[in-house]
Formats: C-alpha cells, sequence, structure tokens
C-alpha cells in the first residue's frame, strides 16, 4: 500500500514540476551568445571540481587501499601496477584538461567563424603511433608478469593444497606425506567425508582435511581449486590471487607468501588502516579488530555470497610443519 | 511505401505503425520507461550498500515479502542488481539508445522514404515491447526475479536450489531475452539492408555522417554476435529444464547428488562473452555516432579526421568480436589464452585512443554552441576517458587478477559504457527532439539536469574505484561480515548520496522532456544549423519523410565553416560551387 503512496507522491511531484515549469519559460531553446559564455565558463569550474575531486580521492581515500603485497608475485604486481597507474594518470590528467580548456576557450561569440580544418595525416600519424608504442610496451611488460605468476612449473617443492568451495564455506585439503592429492568427486560425498576424497586411492589416505589455511612463508604453495555446487572464486587480495572455482573441473593458482601474519601486522600500511578502521568500530562500539589474511568468495554464489569466508595464517616453515603434523589425515578421519 | 496516400487509423499511425519515425518514438519512450525502472531498482541497492542495517520505508513500499521491516533480503539485493544490469544494458542501452536514433535517423540522414521492411520494423519494436513486458512480470514472481547477476552463469542460474530467482524468474528471463535478441536481428538486419541499399543520389558511403556509420557497424556486430546469446540461453534452457548437461557437472547441492556430468561453466562463460564483449560496443558505438555529430555541428567545424573516424569504428567493430576472453582471464581458462587475449584487448585502447583525440581536436579553434546536447557530448568524452583508462588495468590479464570483480570493475564500466553511452543518448534526445517531436526542449532545464548529473555520476563513480582497490567484491549484500571493510562504509555512503542526487536529476529530464512534447516551442526546419539531410525534411512528420523528390546529396556531411560560404553551414544539398573542392 505504501508504494502506491510513494507512486501517488511522485504523480503529484510531478505534476507541481509541471506547473511550476509552464510558469517557466519554455521558449528558450537555443543557446545564445549569453549562454555559450556561462556554460564554458562552468565548464572551467568543472574542470577545477574534477581535478578537485580526484585529487581529494586520492589523498582521503588512500588509507583504505590494500597494504603491500603479502607474496613473492604480489610484488612484480604492485610494480606492475604503480607502471600503469602512472601512465592512465598522465593520460587522463592531459587529455580532461585539454578538453575543458577548449570547451571553454572556445566558447561560442558571435560572428566568429571556426577554423575549418578537417584533417592532418601528420596528427593523426603521431596520436596513432604513440599509443601503438606505449601499449605495445604495456603488453610486453603485462604478458611476463602474467605468465611468471600463472606458470609455477619450476618450482621446487612446492606445497599442494586444494581449496574447496561450496555454498557458503570453503575447506581445504593439504596434499600429505607425498605431496600428491588424492582424487575426489562430489559422488562419494559422504559423512565426513565433505570433500568427495575417493578413499579407494592410495594418495588420498595420507592427505589433510582443514577448515583453517595455514601457510608456509617464503615456499611457493599450488592451489588447487574446485566447487562442489555453484561458481565461486577464491579471492585473496593481500596475495594478488584469484582464481574461478567450477564444478567439474580443477582450476589452479600459485604464489610464494613472503610476508608472515605476524609480520603484516607490523607493516606500516597495515598499521595505519588497521587504526583507521578500529576507530570507527570503536565509535560504533564494536571490538577491535586485528589483521587477518582471508580468502573470500569473489563470484556470486547466493544468499550468503557476502559472507564466504576464510581466514588464512602465514607462518614461518618450521611453525606450519608443526601445525600440520598434529592434524589428522583422511585415513584417520574417515575411520 | 507504394501508397503515400492510404488512409492511416489511429492504430495504424500510433500502434501498428510501419514508419520508422513512430517506430523511434515507441522505442524511446518504451527505453525511458524501463530507464525508470532500472534507475530506481540502483537507488533501492545503492540504499542497501550504504546503510545495510537501516530500516527504509521505501523499501518496505517496494519490496513486498522480500524484505523485512524495511530491510532487504540478500536474495532479493541480488535480483535488483541483477535486473538493473540486464535492463539498464539491454532495454535502455541497446534498445532504447539503438533503437530510436538508428530508425529516426538511418532513412532521414541517408536520403530514404523508411526502412527497407517497414513491417519487419513494426514486428521488431513489437517484439521489443513483448519481451520488455514478460521482464517486468518476472519482478513480480513469488520467488523473486533472476538473481544469477546480468551474466546469468550456471550452474547459479540453472539451479533453483542454488537460488530461488532461478525457478520462475530466470524462466521468464531467458524467454524475454530470446525475444529481445529476435527483435534486435530484425532491426538489425533493416538497419544493414536500408544502409547499403537506399541512399540517395550522390550519398556515397564516404559522404555519410558519422551517426549511419556507427549505427550500420552497430547493425553488423549486433547479427554477428547476438544469436549466440541465443543460442547460450537455448542451451541453458535445455538444461533447465530438460536435463542436459551442457554447463553443468558433477553437482553436489542441498545434500545430494545432481545427475548432471561433463558439462562446463566455462563453455557458457565463452558463449556469453562472444555476445557480452561486443554488447559493449553495440550500445558505445551509436553514443560515439551521435557525439560526433553533435560536437561537429555545435563547434561550427568539421569532425576532425572523418575517414580515420571511420577506420576505428571498423576497427573497434572488429577487434570488439574477438577480446571477450579478457571477462575469463581467471575463471579457469588456459592461462595461454588470457595472454591472446590481453593482446587483443590492448589493441582495442589505438582507435579509441583516435577517436577522443579527434574528438578534442574537433573542438580546438572551434566556435563552440553551447546547447544541452553539446553538454553531453563533452560530458561523454570525459567519462569515456575516464572510464576507458582503468580498461588499461582490467585488460590486462596479469593486472586483472586482483581486481577482477572488485567494485574497481564496476566503476571502469559503468564510466566507460553506462555513464557514456547515457549522455549519448541524452544528447541525441535534446538535438533529435525536434525531428521527434516538432518541437524544442526547454534550454534551461537541461543545463540543470547536464551539470547536476555530471557532479553525480563522477560523485559517484570516481570514489568507487578505490573501494575496489580496498578489495571489495561486487555483489556483497552487505559488508558488514569483514571488519577489514568498516573503512569503506563512508566511501560507500558517499557514493550513495551522489547516486540518489543524479537519479533526482533524471526527474528534471522527464519533466523537460514530457512538457516539451505537449508545451515545448515550434521547432524550426534546421534549428541547430546542421548539414545533415534530416534538416530538409518538413517539421511536421510526414510519410515517406520528403514530400516531393528526395533530395540529391553533393557533399560530405561536415561542411561547417568552410571558407568561400557565406553561412557557417553547407547543407549536404548544396552543389559544389565551381572550383570548390570536396573536403
Amino acid at each position: 500500500m505504501t508504494a502506491l503512496l510513494y507512486i501517488l507522491l511522485a504523480i503529484v511531484v510531478a505534476v507541481a514540476i509541471w506547473q511550476v515549469t509552464s510558469i517557466l519559460n519554455f521558449k528558450s531553446v537555443i543557446a545564445t551568445e549569453k549562454d555559450n559564455n556561462t556554460q564554458g565558463i562552468l565548464f572551467a569550474v568543472f574542470g577545477v571540481f574534477f581535478y578537485g575531486l580526484m585529487i581529494f580521492s586520492f589523498v582521503k581515500y588512500s588509507i583504505i587501499l590494500l597494504p603491500d603485497s603479502a607474496s613473492v608475485e604480489g610484488e612484480s604486481y604492485d610494480t606492475l601496477y604503480m607502471v600503469t597507474m602512472v601512465l592512465i594518470l598522465v593520460v587522463q590528467a592531459i587529455t580532461q584538461f585539454l578538453l575543458f580548456y577548449f570547451a571553454f576557450k572556445y566558447r561560442g561569440i558571435k560572428d566568429r567563424k571556426a577554423l575549418f580544418y578537417a584533417d592532418s595525416h601528420k596528427l593523426e600519424l603521431i596520436w596513432t603511433v604513440v599509443p601503438a608504442v606505449v601499449l605495445a610496451g604495456l603488453v610486453l611488460y603485462g604478458l611476463s608478469v602474467w605468465v611468471d605468476v600463472m606458470d609455477p612449473s619450476d618450482a621446487e617443492n612446492p606445497l599442494i593444497v586444494e581449496v574447496y568451495a561450496k555454498q557458503f564455506s570453503w575447506e581445504a585439503r593439504y596434499a600429505g606425506e607425498d605431496n600428491e592429492l588424492g582424487l575426489a568427486n562430489v559422488r562419494n560425498i559422504k559423512g565426513i567425508n565433505t570433500m568427495g576424497v575417493d578413499m579407494s586411492d592410495k594418495n588420498a589416505l595420507d592427505d589433510i582435511p582443514v577448515r583453517e589455511l595455514r601457510l608456509p612463508k617464503g615456499r611457493k604453495v599450488i592451489f588447487k581449486f574446485r566447487s562442489q555446487d555453484v561458481l565461486h572464486s577464491a579471492y585473496m587480495p593481500h596475495f594478488r590471487a584469484q582464481m574461478n572455482c567450477v564444478p567439474g573441473m580443477v582450476t589452479q593458482f600459485a604464489f610464494t607468501p613472503s610476508l608472515t601474519t605476524e609480520e603484516m601486522r607490523l607493516n606500516d600500511k597495515t598499521i595505519a588502516k588497521v587504526d583507521g578502521i578500529n576507530k570507527i568500530r570503536a565509535e560504533k562500539g564494536e571490538d577491535t579488530y586485528e589483521f587477518d589474511y582471508l580468502l573470500l568468495c569473489n563470484k556470486i554464489c547466493g544468499s550468503s555470497h557476502y559472507n564466504m569466508q576464510m581466514k588464512i595464517i602465514v607462518e614461518e616453515e618450521e611453525d606450519f610443519n608443526a601445525w600440520i603434523k598434529n592434524q589428522k589425515t583422511m585415513a584417520q578421519v574417515v575411520q | 511505401m507504394s501508397d503515400h496516400h492510404h488512409k492511416e487509423t489511429y492504430i495504424t499511425k500510433y500502434v501498428f505503425s510501419t514508419d520508422h519515425k513512430m517506430i523511434a518514438k515507441q522505442y524511446l519512450v518504451t527505453g525511458i520507461f524501463m530507464g525508470v525502472i532500472g534507475v530506481f531498482m540502483s537507488m533501492l541497492f545503492r540504499l542497501q550498500i550504504a546503510w545495510p542495517d537501516r530500516s527504509f520505508t521505501i523499501i518496505e513500499a517496494f519490496l513486498g515479502n522480500h524484505q523485512d521491516g524495511g530491510v532487504m533480503s540478500p536474495d532479493i539485493y541480488l535480483a535488483l542488481v541483477t535486473i538493473h544490469g540486464t535492463i539498464m544494458v539491454f532495454f535502455v542501452l541497446t534498445a532504447g539508445l539503438s533503437g530510436t536514433f538508428s530508425n529516426l535517423l538511418i532513412p532521414l540522414q541517408i536520403g530514404a522514404r523508411d526502412m527497407a521492411s517497414g513491417f519487419l520494423n513494426m514486428v521488431s519494436y513489437w517484439l521489443f515491447f513483448l519481451s520488455s513486458v514478460i521482464m517486468v512480470i518476472s519482478l513480480f514472481v513469488e520467488a523473486g526475479p533472476a538473481s544469477a547477476g546480468w551474466t546469468i552463469y550456471p550452474p547459479l542460474s540453472a539451479l533453483p536450489q542454488a537460488i530461488p530467482g532461478s525457478g520462475m524468474g530466470m524462466t521468464l528471463w531467458l524467454v524475454s531475452m530470446a525475444i529481445f535478441i529476435a527483435s534486435s536481428l530484425m532491426g538489425a538486419l533493416n538497419y544493414i539492408v536500408t544502409v547499403l541499399n537506399l541512399r540517395t543520389v550522390g550519398m556515397k558511403m564516404t559522404r555519410l555522417p558519422l551517426t549511419i556509420w556507427a549505427f550500420f557497424v552497430t547493425a553488423i556486430i549486433g547479427v554477428v554476435s547476438f544469436p549466440v546469446l541465443l543460442s547460450a540461453a537455448l542451451l541453458l534452457i535445455f538444461d533447465r529444464s530438460f536435463g542436459t548437461s551442457f554447463f553443468l557437472s558433477d553437482i553436489f547441492i542441498q545434500g545430494e547428488v545432481l545427475h548432471y556430468q561433463g558439462g562446463s561453466p566455462v563453455l557458457f562463460e565463452h558463449l556469453f562473452w562472444f555476445l557480452g564483449h561486443p554488447e559493449v560496443y553495440i550500445v558505445i558505438l551509436p553514443a560515439m555516432g551521435i557525439v560526433s555529430e553533435i560536437i561537429a555541428c555545435n563547434s561550427r567545424k568539421p569532425i576532425f579526421g572523418y575517414r580515420a573516424m571511420i577506420g576505428s569504428i571498423i576497427a573497434i567493430a572488429f577487434l570488439s568480436t574477438i577480446v571477450w576472453g579478457h571477462h575469463m582471464f581467471v575463471s579457469g581458462m588456459n592461462p595461454f589464452l588470457g595472454s591472446v587475449f590481453t593482446f587483443t584487448t590492448l589493441l582495442i585502447a589505438i582507435p579509441s585512443a583516435v577517436k577522443a583525440f579527434n574528438w578534442i581536436t574537433t573542438m580546438w579553434k572551434g566556435n563552440i554552441q553551447m546547447n544541452t546536447a553539446m553538454l553531453f557530448s563533452i560530458g561523454f568524452v570525459s567519462t569515456f576517458i575516464s572510464g576507458g583508462l582503468t580498461g588499461l588495468v582490467l585488460g590486462d590479464s596479469a593486472l586483472d587478477i586482483n581486481v577482477h570483480d572488485t567494485y574497481f570493475v564496476v566503476a571502469h564500466f559503468h564510466l566507460v559504457m553506462g555513464v557514456s553511452a547515457i549522455y549519448g543518448m541524452f544528447a541525441g534526445v535534446y538535438h533529435w527532439f525536434p525531428k521527434l517531436f516538432g518541437r524544442m526542449m526547454n534550454k534551461t532545464l537541461g543545463y540543470w539536469h547536464f551539470w547536476i548529473t555530471v557532479v553525480a555520476a563522477y560523485g559517484v563513480f570516481f570514489p568507487m574505484h578505490f573501494v575496489g582497490l580496498a578489495g571489495l567484491p561486487r555483489r556483497y549484500y552487505a559488508n558488514t561480515a569483514f571488519p577489514l571493510f568498516d573503512d569503506v562504509a563512508d566511501v560507500n555512503i558517499v557514493i550513495t548520496m551522489f547516486a540518489i542526487l543524479g537519479g533526482a536529476a533524471q526527474i528534471i529530464f522527464l519533466a523537460n522532456f514530457f512538457i516539451s512534447i505537449y508545451k515545448g516551442k515550434k521547432a524550426t526546419q534546421n534549428p541547430w544549423k546542421s548539414n545533415t539531410l534530416e534538416w530538409t525534411t518538413p517539421v511536421e512528420h510526414v510519410h515517406g519523410n520528403w514530400p516531393g523528390e528526395i533530395p540529391a546529396v553533393h557533399r560530405w556531411a561536415y561542411d561547417y565553416s568552410k571558407p568561400g560560404h557565406e553561412e557557417d553551414y553547407v547543407l549536404q544539398t548544396t552543389p559544389l560551387k565551381e572550383g570548390e573542392e570536396e573536403s
């Protein structure tokens, strides 16, 4: 019923506007010299607002950005990102300036004739070739990073971990002593075997199922992703890592953690960000937040998509080894 | 068109009309109606994002059993973003923009009496109307409308167990889209045939206004890519209703294993984006055409680099069909393919850059007439650059990894194709309103509309990049589950406030539009002193466009401020003077 009220209200507002505007002079329709002048100046003013908004956003919102990369691969990501961003901002600053400046400078004046200037091969050659060269550089640089990140085949003794997605939680499975994951299929899901591990596969017996992801610092981790129901995406923003989890197939991503959780908590940018968050939380009377790495779902997957997460802990390799020794293997769990 | 004097009834004139001008108006009004729904939805979910715990009577009023005490449910949130995307991309920016202006301008600017097939054109509109009706009906389905995102990736879109919107809501979505695609194909074929065959004497392809080039090439992209979406939709219908496994395999949901085996959701993604990416050019190219025309006319200068502009339209169109994989860098697709798609994607930046530079150069040393259409065209160039540049981040497979599906993407595509295309549409409406309705729109309201919109749009989408760079995924019902994102909440409030401001500004446009239809100042024949053919037709619509012979064309469309002519414009129908060279 209230919807009807809103619609009625909208109609009333519309009628009111109708009435007001019919008093307005509907006869003024084409820009006059005066309009050209005012609007031209407004473009100059808007240009100032535009740069103001950009600068303001960078100053004010830098604090909310992700802290430094916590993986080795992420460092080259960050460098590539910085290079691209600088390029973008330079081009943005120049072209937007020209646009608003021309709008202001060449605002129409009566009896002035515009310059008849239809073509210039030289100019067009410049702004075809220059972007082409710059982009070629960017593509080559980007692809070299891409290949490094996506091809972990030369890694020595990588840790193999399966990350398993379902509505709306994550599980994980370490490959165990043999560092080889046992086969799995959703058709094997039964009772405590929630990831459908194939217990007839001997590689599966020493696999270690966990609900909390721990990673050793300095060792390459190769993730194998699976999903049991719909598409999910395993997003680990602090490591600059993301891969979709696709039902019916296994996908892969790899990185080498470079900062333990403890080290990341002491990073300047993290401290500033966490302080900011805690100030907001204190105002709302919520408890203090402590930084942790996260795995979150980044592909729409249903009602609780917004709360599908798992904590990640990065620790020194010996701590990690001690921890994993104490975890039960699949064989022990299923018994 | 054989009989110009046949008697028109109310029905044949206003409802089942075969006149391209009437059909253009039908597309426009339907598009505006759908646009109001789509924008209103965005207001609702922006309220949710900014104040997730707060109760709103407006949410209580409109969302019925999908809310609890004025707070929307997670499912309806996803439905709102899904339908918002669907409506804005397809119903407003494809049908509303291309449908309106291709229909209006192709016959008028090439010198034809109507479309090649008026009947097909009429069927095209009415199929679009039918698909709009079905889409609107789907909003009232018990379990809610489709809510798997506008990209409707299976399995989420295939399984009602996975999300309630994938029941009847998704069925209607698919039916609506199938009809929409049929409509769009009929329209596109008509545009292509008309441009190729019905140009008046002297209207060489290299004398066509850039609007026509844009519409023509857009129609070709549509014919190439829309059928692939249709096939994807049909296969999905099969998976949903007849037990096939094109896109599904190995699924365990709600305690049971489903029978599907051997299909792949990645296949769907390929099929979807084979249309989905060209689709953004289907949206933006007509806007580019419109803006090229308006910038030249209002700068009183020829468009700079006319042939380069045509070349870049064609280059963009070609490249647009081989870049779809950049939506799938982290889909599990072979990383080598990622490399290929990075290469083709970044290539698109070259013709795009050429266009942007050419528009700016067109304004240089112009005598710019600040009509509302011109303001929106300048706005278009600005948002196209701002949004296009971040494409360098997203199109680069390596960089895409960490911003994929975050708000950075949302900010990028809203600026480069959403806001830009809407600006192009507004520019077109303000500029050709006299051709549509024989009257003019009010300029003061136009100025207010523009300035509020332009400030609000940047206020919404500029800060949104930072939200994405903070790592916040899109399509989150609330950020409250992550203390990590607590500091993003304030930014989201700012964004929502600008969004409401921008949404409210559209009321000014609606008022101006509808009042001007009835009370606007009567238009003169060529109010903007433009060169193109449509301004040689009488103000009052006549069936067949020109009462007498169709005029012949003697020059290109951009002889503005040409030396040796008294006026600062020269109609295309003016013969070359002795010794005058064609530009």
